[in-house]
């Protein structure tokens, strides 16, 4: 399957990344030589194959309801909005959401 | 008396109990030879000489009153890849070359509880994506042998780190062959343990049902020894193991007499250049002379293992990677105009090529219409994949073969051309998609550059290819060449 | 034409645990912004899910009370989408294996109360979003991620709905559902139950269901009412100007009482879901679900006939008790208490619940306890008091005064029921009141009745509405036949 600009441009919206002009030509090219790759797969009837997603088909832990939280909120949030590209009032800033 | 960075974690250990030197001496020289020998390599991203030195010096004391411990005092070094408290975690990307988590990963609180020097973080693909350390924002790694020539990847600063005798071992993590394929293309021990093995909490994802953090060092009895401290179940990872971790260190001489070792006839094809055939064959007639039976298996499926691969880990790491949205940490653009611009532009400019790329595949194979063709269609290759290793394995113990198709390959000569990069991990990927244990040893030198040899094990068999390593590592030499004095 | 309105909702309960559902951080409301936010919560890198074993159970609670299949190998699924609210850049939901399967809801319709089943299609157990706060923030938003994280079940119903008006019965039931089971506060104001609507018209008679639109943000059951009734009015226009609905996303705007359409959201619809790998499969045994099944407790709808029946309670009545469980276990210890149903349904629904209204404080926080109103509804009972002063006593009572006895000695309300001291009031009455006794003497027997009402309340207000009515009438007539 070999995939146009077109697709790489809405896929890239998708993914919030952004191609310019002059790069989509070379970007369709390698995705789809990649993309060639990967339809080796199609060769193959899976019709009957469950999916794996996990390799020991292994279960879920449930872990107890019980709150973990360090003695001061206050201090532990300032830690993490220290490492934050914008703040206010303990807010994240973002640009204006409009609905 | 051997130089102190010539020396394996297991020498140091003895070393410092005998206080034939102290770990502020053995960090000491250790940062210093960084300090003249990485500009060369490029293997770190970031040091923690002050953060290094307070801990050999809290070592030292500790060893002064009598404290054991394995990796007491014993200087290390951890992939850019895991979170470290404090200590700036960049993952090879400008996206977090400004971010320096509040929180350890489980690894580095377990490495660091027992009391190991970091010295500091070392140098990688960017997200862990690459075979050759040429995506890193902070430029590549050099191959210790041959600056010329790349260290492999992903984690090739940790693999060109201890080649260069800058560091005895690390940490490193494989996705499709991250610690095995640079392991074996800087002629050091490398082991991918089980998926599930080893907590994943802090480690930066990139597939999350493939990555799997491991030890880097010179010898197996290293690796064994750092696995005692990594493995072990996490209560926060719900896709770690709860089953009890064996001393990995115990079995290490058990004999090899009666061992069955399979050679997948796919492995072994015309792909493989001739001299590293050879040297393969020579490695396993070693293992033959300690005891071992060579039996032939087939994976028949192996040829669809890059294929799949190329969906679920590009889908999984689209996913993955979404939360760098330049909201609440690492980079964000200037002056975004809108949302869609703050999104758009901190992702465009935070994130190189080879990431982009990785996150357009992913995002199309998952994209509405294509979720059968690519994503399920994968996870069912990965079945096939699976069931091709349990067949094997109901006729051999372990199974080996080369750890990648040629020996470390110039800069530049692939990275334009992402399609024979990844065929780079054509021996490696299969067993990340079955979730299996491999390992790569040094296994010979071809073109004057080191090759590995690949073993690999059931599952949560770590101990025994450990000893299958070890056992070889004590009548060979290959682990010992050193690419400097 | 005639029209059809067809309408299924999706209802969003918030999961009353005590931490999330990924992560050990509490769920509690109104903490300041971002303090419940850890590691997780945040999406920092490296971070992992692990799933709350509560939420399970209380969504498996859910489907065992609509008698619904519990899934024994349930799973997790991302929704990828980006939105400042959502740290991860995905929403860890559930897909292909939910939770709770197909069940039903029954609800009451028109005035034979005939009984119309809804159909639930499906509840999964996702993950809410934080908030995002549009007050200005330097020309930005400003975003809280408390709520990031806080168990939600999804409960989406099949297309079975008619009117506003079952849309609203079907939600106050699922209302009481959770509610009674315990595993939600119901609490709409904080956003603890929401839904989305999904609204389409049909010629009557014809089968093929209309296009839908999807009418997002309605977190009362008044907006849900005034925005199906706006957004049929607005199809049904639609259509009959030959244009055709379009199958889309709409806000409801409450203050202009429109919906509009959420173009923004439209375009970012392919979520790109896939099985989530940092989550295993979630296996149930059926011992835990049996264990469950033991812990449900009476539900509205049974407690409805049981009230009917056990108390004699009129339909109306029953279903006002029964609507809350809080008000429903009030009602059932005023009762047990005082042993009179009849009379504790009537202050229930009456005094106490207008009360509470007007200072809007649930049941729960009363100030009069279900005790202390049956030890009042006992003194009515026992004649200390009359129903009148009965009232005063419970002013009193909700104003934190003391108990009702307390009360009733400290104001000296205690009822007069001393023959000698009400006769003599009477003959007081009497004698100052020559015209009214010549008038009521002349009178027609059934006349005299009414007149009656007039020495009665002459002789309440000279006893400050302490005597006892029955005595006061009784002596009154005796006296005045002379």
């Amino acid at each position: 399957m070999s995939i146009t600009p077109d697709e790489i441009i809405a896929t890239a919206k998708l993914a919030k990344l952004q191609v310019d002009d002059k790069d989509i030509s070379e970007v369709t090219e390698r995705i789809s030589a990649i993309l060639e790759l990967v339809d080796q797969m199609q060769a193959i009837d899976t019709s009957e194959i469950q999916p794996m997603a996990n390799v020991l088909d292994a279960v879920q832990y449930l872990r107890p309801d019980t709150i973990v939280e360090p003695d001061n909120k206050i201090l532990r949030r300032d830690q993490f909005q220290q490492i934050a590209p914008a703040t206010d009032e303990g807010l994240y800033l973002v640009p204006k959401v409009i609905e | 008396m051997t130089a102190l960075h010539q020396l394996t974690l297991a020498e140091i250990h003895q070393g410092l109990a005998q206080k034939d030197f102290s770990s502020r001496e053995i960090t000491q020289h250790l940062l210093d030879r960084i300090r003249s020998l990485d500009k060369t390599y490029n293997c770190f991203i970031t040091l923690d000489k002050k953060g290094a030195l307070e801990a050999a010096d809290a070592a030292d004391s500790l060893l002064a009153k009598g404290s054991e411990g394995a990796l007491l005092g014993v200087p290390f070094a951890h992939k850019d890849i895991f979170c470290t408290n404090g200590i700036r975690t960049s993952c090879g990307s400008k996206m977090l070359d400004n971010f320096v988590p509040p929180y350890d990963a489980t690894v580095v609180a377990k490495l660091k509880n027992q009391g190991v020097v970091m010295l500091g973080k070392t140098n990688m693909d960017e997200f862990a994506m690459g075979s050759s350390n040429e995506t890193s924002f902070y430029g590549a790694v050099k191959n210790p042998w041959d600056t010329n020539r790349v260290p492999g990847g992903s984690s090739g600063g940790s693999a060109a780190a201890i080649a260069a005798r800058l560091t005895p071992a690390a940490t490193g993590t494989d996705t499709g062959g991250s610690i095995r394929q640079p392991a074996a293309l800087c002629g050091i021990t490398g082991l991918k343990p089980t998926y599930g093995r080893v907590s994943r909490y802090g480690m930066i994802a990139f597939a999350s049902s493939l990555d799997q953090g491991g030890p880097m060092a010179r010898t197996a009895e290293d690796a064994a020894i750092l696995l005692n401290a990594m493995a072990g179940y996490d209560n926060k990872d719900s896709t770690c193991t709860d089953i009890p971790v064996p001393d990995y260190t115990a079995e290490l001489t058990q004999p090899l007499k009666g061992l069955r070792i399979g050679l997948p006839r796919e492995y072994f094809d015309e792909r493989l250049n001739e001299d590293m055939a050879q040297t393969v064959h020579c490695a396993l007639a070693e293992l033959e002379k300690l005891g071992a039976t060579l039996i032939d298996v087939d994976l028949p499926n192996s040829a669809l293992s890059v294929p799949a691969y190329y969906v679920i880990a590009p889908a999984e790491a689209s996913s993955n990677l979404s939360r760098f949205d330049g909201v609440r940490y690492g980079y964000r653009c200037n002056d975004p105009k809108d949302l869609e611009d703050l999104y758009t532009r901190t992702r465009s400019e935070g994130f190189g090529d080879e990431v982009k790329r990785r996150i357009l595949i992913g995002t199309y194979a998952l994209s509405a219409g294509y979720y059968d063709a690519y994503y399920r269609k994968a996870q069912q290759i990965r079945r096939l994949i699976n069931q091709d290793f349990v067949s094997a394995f109901e006729q051999v113990d372990i199974i080996a073969g080369p750890t990648s198709p040629s020996p470390a390959f110039k800069f530049g000569s692939k990275n334009n051309d992402p399609v024979s990069m990844y065929l780079e991990d054509i021996y490696t990927i299969a067993v990340n998609l079955a979730g299996l244990p491999g390992m790569s040893i040094p296994a010979g030198i071809v073109d004057k550059m080191p090759v590995g040899l690949q073993l690999v094990g059931n599952y949560f068999a770590e101990a025994k290819l450990l000893n299958v390593a070890h056992q070889y590592q004590t009548v060979t030499d290959w682990h010992k060449a050193s690419p400097i004095d | 034409m005639q029209w059809e309105t067809v309408i299924g909702l999706e209802v969003h309960v918030q999961l009353s645990t005590q931490s999330k559902i990924f992560s050990g951080s509490s769920i509690a409301f109104g903490a300041e912004p971002n303090t419940q936010a850890n590691a997780v919560d945040l999406a920092m890198p490296g971070t992992l899910p692990v799933a709350n074993e509560q939420a399970f159970h209380k969504a498996i609670m859910f489907g065992l009370a609509i008698d619904a299949a519990i899934e024994k190998k349930s799973a997790f699924e991302r929704k990828n989408y980006f939105y400042p609210d959502l740290p991860k850049g995905y929403q860890t939901t559930q897909l292909e294996k939910p939770i709770v399967g197909p069940g039903h809801i029954d609800i009451e319709v028109g005035e034979n109360s005939t009984v119309k089943r809804i159909r639930i299609h499906h509840a999964h157990l996702e993950e809410d979003a934080g908030k995002s706060l549009h007050e200005d923030f330097h020309g930005m938003s400003g975003i809280d991620l408390n709520r990031a994280g806080t168990p939600l079940i999804e409960i989406v119903s099949e297309p079975d709905m008619s009117s506003s008006e079952e849309a609203i019965k079907f939600l106050k039931k699922v209302h009481g559902i959770v509610t009674y089971l315990g595993i939600s506060d119901g609490d709409m104001s904080q956003g603890s139950l929401r839904c989305d609507a999904n609204v389409s018209v049909r010629p009557v008679g014809e089968k093929k269901l209309g296009t839908r639109a999807e009418i997002k943000n309605l977190n009362s059951f008044r907006f849900i009412e005034k925005a199906i009734h706006i957004e049929v009015a607005r199809q049904i226009e639609l259509i009959e100007d030959g244009g055709t609905v379009v199958q889309e996303t709409r806000l409801y705007d409450s203050e202009k009482n429109e919906t509009r359409s959420m173009r923004s959201k439209e375009e970012a619809n392919d979520y790109r879901y896939f099985p989530c790998p940092d989550l295993l499969p979630v296996v149930i045994e059926d011992s835990v679900i049996e264990a469950l099944r033991k812990k449900i407790p009476e539900l509205p709808e049974a407690k409805l006939q049981r009230f009917q029946s056990e108390y004699a309670l009129s339909y109306y009545d029953a279903s006002l008790l029964t609507e809350l469980r809080s008000v429903a276990d009030y009602f059932e210890t005023t009762t047990k208490t005082c042993a009179d149903a009849k009379l504790s349904a009537n202050w229930i629904i009456g005094d106490l619940s207008a009360f509470l209204n007007k200072q809007g404080i649930p049941i729960e926080h009363s100030p009069v306890s279900a005790n202390q109103l049956a030890d009042l509804i006992t003194r009515i009972k026992d004649q200390t008091i009359s129903g009148k002063i009965a009232k005063q006593v419970f002013e009193a009572m909700c104003n934190g005064e003391g108990s009702a006895d307390e009360i009733i000695e400290s104001k000296g309300l205690k009822q007069l029921s001393d023959g000698g001291a009400i006769e003599a009031m009477v003959d007081d009455v009497i004698a100052k009141s020559a015209a009214q006794v010549e008038q009521y003497q002349a009178a027609e027997p059934d006349k005299q009745k009414k007149l009656l009402g007039y020495f009665v309340g002459q002789v309440m207000k000279a006893s400050k509405g302490k005597a006892n009515p029955g005595q006061v009438n009784k002596i009154l007539a005796e006296k005045l036949a002379k």
